[in-house]
């Protein structure tokens, strides 16, 4: 192949020279180009290494269908792989290299292995896998690991950044009546159509300028016509939007879009998103997304110097570009005659090869006329050259028995194996098409969604025929929309072209040994269908895992059609019974940056922080994560550890006062008539007799009876109520609320509302816990121990005014305190208990010494109650109520659940006090360390109060039955083992008399 | 997506919603026994066609719904307020 500019035509812009590079060296194009026209106006023929056997592979097409030349476009961390030459536009500073070859594309090592191709047929990977016979030496996944290294450098395609991808994408969404795909004569027509009748149209075309199939023709009638149509559409309000892909079609008329925002820019400003995923809802749908010309296999069909007729017809009318110089054009069917006649005013010497032995006397007349040689009964058989064609030999009779003929000099050529209608975003909507056997191509079939085809994607070939065919989809998707009868045009018939097409997939003579490639990206050639069906393999979606035939970035666009018609004819049946493999979304690749939008890095989730967060970070705190929440871990002083801080909290708080934002519970408010109803009936335990102006701790089951929560509930008054959960249930809590209310006790009379952002919270817990509220509160008598007694609730005053509510309930042990405020004063409330809390030496602490206290108290949280416990398991089944039912009383008593061998909640105790153990570790009898052993380990810390580490955990069958044994907590990829006994879970201050106190 | 025309919000994506559950189930009463809530709670359907479910709108008014969906074409027939007293007004303003 020899391209060369032509001195005039086309569509790009000669005044705008565009400077880039290509493998390291500078070249110019023009505005307009295309990475595939401006390179092929320079001669380029090699863009890349094939797949496997790293043959040199050109440009094939001039579209997305490209499978030769797959290049990688940027440097650093903005390096894409395996994008297509023929879509990528040039711009000044474009940095492109040819890809899977190494050093370079012209002269790759790689293709040593073309020498093996023997080993790399069909199924290569799995038999490697599996060992190679006789021996099945090699066999296992040790071995595996090796050879995929090595397989991995070898075959594949680019290669991705390792870098993080430094560019910004957005998601959006779109609503319109009429979605059109595809900007074509079939597209444009239907835009306008719909538009005319006021409807709002969005028009999206995947290519940088609008017009599809009038953009590859050179008359003034085709531009007339585009310019038109985009006229009215502007005039109408339509939205036009190119270089954008509808890439999947979903329920509900949803579409997903990927609009390439900047990759054609030199230096995007760096606010412009580089992609926006959009997200379109829309009630019709036309899809005028066009046909795409196939090849036909044949030997060496896959060397540069070999793409479609259509394309080269596109190189020329649109980019002026000629491609070659001594042109054969092979082709079974009439769409090759133009391109033939394109070429050879463009000053080629062509050679037009036809397989069907009779063609209408005045269309070959014609082509004579105009110089074109015309050979029917005749076609490409084996194609010769190393970097790019110089020869063919033709193969010449008919399909039915074809024989070695002459070879002939070319340096381009042109094949039209017919057309396939890209019916892949119906086929996303589960439509199977069916096989057009007069046009041999998959059209849609009958079909029951709002989705209107049009244009050559129902195989309508001519150009004006797709005009009305779009026309009529248009006033098809109005009259749906608008709910008239369909006095639409009717739509023209498929086909359209004089003589039938010969069906032709596979050229062959007896005798001689071919490399015929079906699919050129993954290097799947024909006799690997062939080896497939020897293997066994019948069914067409085997056939595809087995070979790997369409599995490549282009998803088999142009291949499949003969690797179907292979398998048929192997099978001996038809290519309709052999049916086709789905299309699935996304129609062209897209990049992982525009499916992750905007939602990485500290954007990935939600960030929660409480009224106080300032406040606690001004004080020392350290900070972690708890869910979405961003909760205080620990207060530091003077560079202490984590570890030195929460000991020094912990015995601080025993001795003193501590203080601790517990904002980030849940908090709901439960109020009407039925509220004392709706809380008796959720919790375990009794609730129907708690008094006005106390609280009482509540544990919640699932409808199964698993524990779902556990947290308290303050009554104010007959009708109203505060429900704390715990921080990480605060969610799934106030939507079973909302669902048992609304769906199954509609009759209460009862509203829930989630306060959780409402109020601020502070516990205050020690032995001088009562003094600091004494010290804050306006009137200290209303926190006295008669009237503020334990569980005991007061709404009453600060001391700076503000109002809070109180009550006293601990998850510490000790005596403390539940405060709330309205969340604007939570600072306030800091700032009044924090200087009284320091006149006694008091601390701050966070969620570490939280967990230090409460796993000495064996008060559990949520990796006790971690959806398999029953209230049994966690030693709380005397507290829930034998006198009511409620969720979950039925099935808690289920006989599995009743067990006594089930894991119990249990103390752990090093035997040597001065081990330490972790969280995470498994129980199991001393000298039985094997499986899931008896128990596992939920939580530990360092318990200042004993002086040695401590933990909770389960064991089967509990405390009881484990007592005086020593057990092992085995840990085997951590610390290992380590001797420990099993204690009641009540580890400091068994009896609670120092909360009471 | 699955589009689902909240009636009291109109028209969202289904990534407004959660899913419930099978909204064809009565549960029992609460003293009812164990094999009733067995039945209740475990043994469920799985209906190819139109089944009757539960959503709850919980990124929009926090309403539970009651629809019928076709599990093999997400076409949903009908969708009304799982609450029964609203139900009602909503059918009677209608």
């Amino acid at each position: 192949m020899s391209g060369s500019r032509l001195p005039d035509g086309g569509r790009i812009d000669r005044s705008a020279a565009v400077e880039f590079q290509w493998d390291n060296r500078q070249v110019s194009g023009f505005k307009g180009d295309t990475l595939a026209s401006a390179l092929m106006a320079h001669g380029e023929t090699i863009f890349g290494r094939s797949f496997k056997y790293h043959r040199p592979r050109g440009i094939m097409s001039a579209g997305v269908e490209e499978s030769g030349a797959i290049v990688t476009v940027g440097r650093g961390a903005r390096r894409d792989p395996n994008v297509k030459a023929t879509t990528q536009e040039i711009y000044n500073g474009l940095y492109a290299k040819g890809q899977n070859a190494w050093p370079n594309v012209r002269r790759d090592l790689g293709a040593v292995n073309s020498l093996f191709s023997r080993f790399f047929s069909a199924g290569f990977y799995y038999k490697t896998f599996m060992g190679i016979p006789p021996m099945e030496w090699g066999k296992g996944t040790g071995i595996w690991m090796q050879y995929e290294k090595l397989i991995r450098k070898a075959a594949g395609m680019g290669v991705a950044s390792r870098e993080p991808d430094p560019d910004i994408y957005d998601h959006g969404h779109l609503f319109c009546d009429v979605l059109v795909v595809g900007s074509g004569p079939a597209g444009l027509a239907a835009a306008v159509e719909a538009a005319k009748a006021g409807l709002d149209v969005v028009l999206v075309e995947q290519d940088f300028e609008i017009g599809g199939d009038y953009l590859n023709q050179s008359n003034t009638e085709a531009e007339q016509k585009r310019n038109t149509a985009i006229a009215e559409l502007e005039k109408h309000g339509a939205r036009v939007m190119t270089r954008t892909t509808a890439f999947g079609l979903y329920d509900y008329g949803v579409a997903g879009l990927l609009e390439r925002v900047t990759d054609h820019l030199s230096e995007p400003a760096s606010h412009i998103p580089r992609q926006r995923f959009l997200t379109l809802r829309t009630k019709q749908t036309i899809l005028a997304t066009g046909a795409m010309e196939r090849t036909v296999a044949f030997g060496n069909n896959d060397i540069p110097g070999i793409m479609t007729a259509a394309a080269a017809n596109t190189y020329v009318n649109r980019f002026g570009v000629l491609p070659g110089k001594q042109i054969i054009v092979a082709t079974n069917n009439d769409s090759a005659y133009g391109p033939a006649l394109t070429l050879a005013k463009a000053g080629a010497e062509v050679t037009l090869l036809d397989s069907r032995t009779s063609i209408p006397a005045n269309i070959s007349g014609l082509l004579e006329t105009k110089g074109v040689t015309v050979k029917t009964g005749a076609t490409a058989l084996n194609a010769n050259g190393k970097r790019g064609i110089s020869s063919l030999d033709l193969a010449t009779g008919s399909r039915a028995h074809w024989t070695s003929g002459d070879t002939q000099e070319c340096d381009l050529l042109l094949m039209s194996g017919g057309w396939s209608p890209v019916v892949n975003l119906l086929s996303h909507r589960g439509v199977r098409p069916v096989w057009d056997a007069d046009n041999l191509c998959f059209v849609a079939p009958e079909y029951d969604e709002p989705i209107q085809m049009a244009g050559s994607a129902c195989a309508i070939w001519g150009t004006s025929d797709c005009e009305a065919s779009g026309q009529a989809a248009g006033a098809a998707a109005v009259a749906e929309i608008k709910n008239q009868s369909a006095s639409s045009p009717s739509a023209p018939n498929a086909g359209g072209w004089e003589t039938p097409i010969d069906p032709l997939y596979e050229v062959s003579v007896e005798g001689k040994q071919l490399k015929s490639f079906i699919d050129p990206q993954h290097d799947v050639t024909a006799d690997d269908v062939r080896l497939a069906h020897q293997e066994g393999f019948v069914s067409v979606e085997h056939l595809k895992r087995y070979t790997t035939l369409g599995m490549a970035t282009d998803q088999g666009k142009m291949g499949n059609i003969i690797g179907l018609a292979l398998m048929a004819e192997a099978l001996g049946k038809e290519i309709p019974q052999v049916g086709t493999t789905t299309f699935r979304p996304p129609y062209t690749p897209i990049s992982l940056g525009a499916l992750t939008g905007r939602g990485k890095g500290a954007h990935f989730k939600g960030l929660r922080r409480t009224p106080m967060h300032e406040w606690n970070l001004a004080h020392g705190a350290t900070m972690t994560e708890a869910g979405l929440w961003q909760r205080p871990w620990y207060f530091a002083r003077d560079g202490e550890t984590i570890t030195e801080a929460y000991i020094r909290e912990t015995i601080s708080t025993r001795e003193t006062v501590g203080l601790v934002d517990v904002t980030s519970l849940g908090k709901i408010a439960i109020q009407g008539p039925d509220a004392t109803e709706l809380i008796n009936r959720v919790y375990s335990n009794a609730f129907a007799k708690l008094p006005v102006g106390k609280a009482r701790y509540g544990i919640m089951l699932r409808d199964d009876g698993i524990v779902m929560d556990d947290g308290t509930s303050w009554r104010f008054s007959d009708t109203d109520y505060f429900m704390t959960t715990t921080t990480a249930h605060a969610a799934k809590v106030m939507v079973f609320l909302e669902e048992l209310l609304q769906t199954r006790w509609s009759n209460l009379k009862v509203h829930v509302t989630s306060v959780s952002e409402q109020w601020a919270g502070s516990a205050v817990a020690g032995p001088k816990s009562r003094a600091v509220l004494e010290a804050c509160v306006a009137d200290p008598a209303s926190v006295s121990n008669d009237a503020l007694p334990f569980m005991g609730v007061t709404e009453t005053t600060l001391k700076n005014g503000v109002s809070c509510r109180i009550a006293r309930i601990s998850f510490s042990g000790e005596m403390a305190y539940e405060m709330y405020v309205e969340s604007d004063y939570a600072e306030s409330m800091m700032d009044l208990l924090w200087p009284a809390a320091q006149s006694f030496d008091g601390c701050l602490y966070g969620t570490e010494t939280l967990g230090a206290l409460r796993i000495e108290k064996g008060h559990v949280t949520g990796v006790e109650l971690d959806g398999r416990a029953t209230i049994d398991d966690a030693g709380l089944g005397k507290m829930a109520s034998d006198q009511k039912s409620y969720i979950g009383s039925a099935l808690r008593k289920r006989p599995d659940l009743m067990r006594t061998d089930r894991p119990q909640l249990v103390g752990i105790f090093p035997k040597d006090k001065s081990e330490k153990f972790k969280a995470g570790s498994v129980l199991c009898a001393d000298g039985k360390v094997e499986g899931h052993g008896d128990g596992w380990i939920t939580a530990v810390t360092h318990s200042p109060s004993l002086g040695h580490w401590i933990g909770l955990g389960y064991i089967n069958g509990g405390h009881d039955q484990w007592t005086g044994q020593t057990v092992v907590a085995a840990d085997p990829v951590r610390t290992g083992n380590t001797n420990v006994e099993i204690v009641s879970p009540h580890m400091v201050d068994p009896s609670g008399e120092r909360m009471r106190g | 997506m699955i589009r689902i025309n909240c009636p009291f919000c109109g028209e969202r994506d289904h990534s407004e919603f959660t899913y419930g559950g099978d909204g064809s189930i009565v549960y029992p009463e609460l003293d009812a026994p164990a094999e009733e809530w067995v039945e209740a709670i475990f043994q469920r359907e799985n209906i190819r066609g139109v089944q009757t479910e539960t959503w709850h709108h919980v990124s929009g008014c926090r309403q539970w719904l009651v629809i019928e969906r076709d599990t093999m074409t997400h076409e949903i027939h009908s969708i009304k307020a799982a609450h029964e007293g609203v139900a009602k007004v909503l059918e009677a303003g209608t």
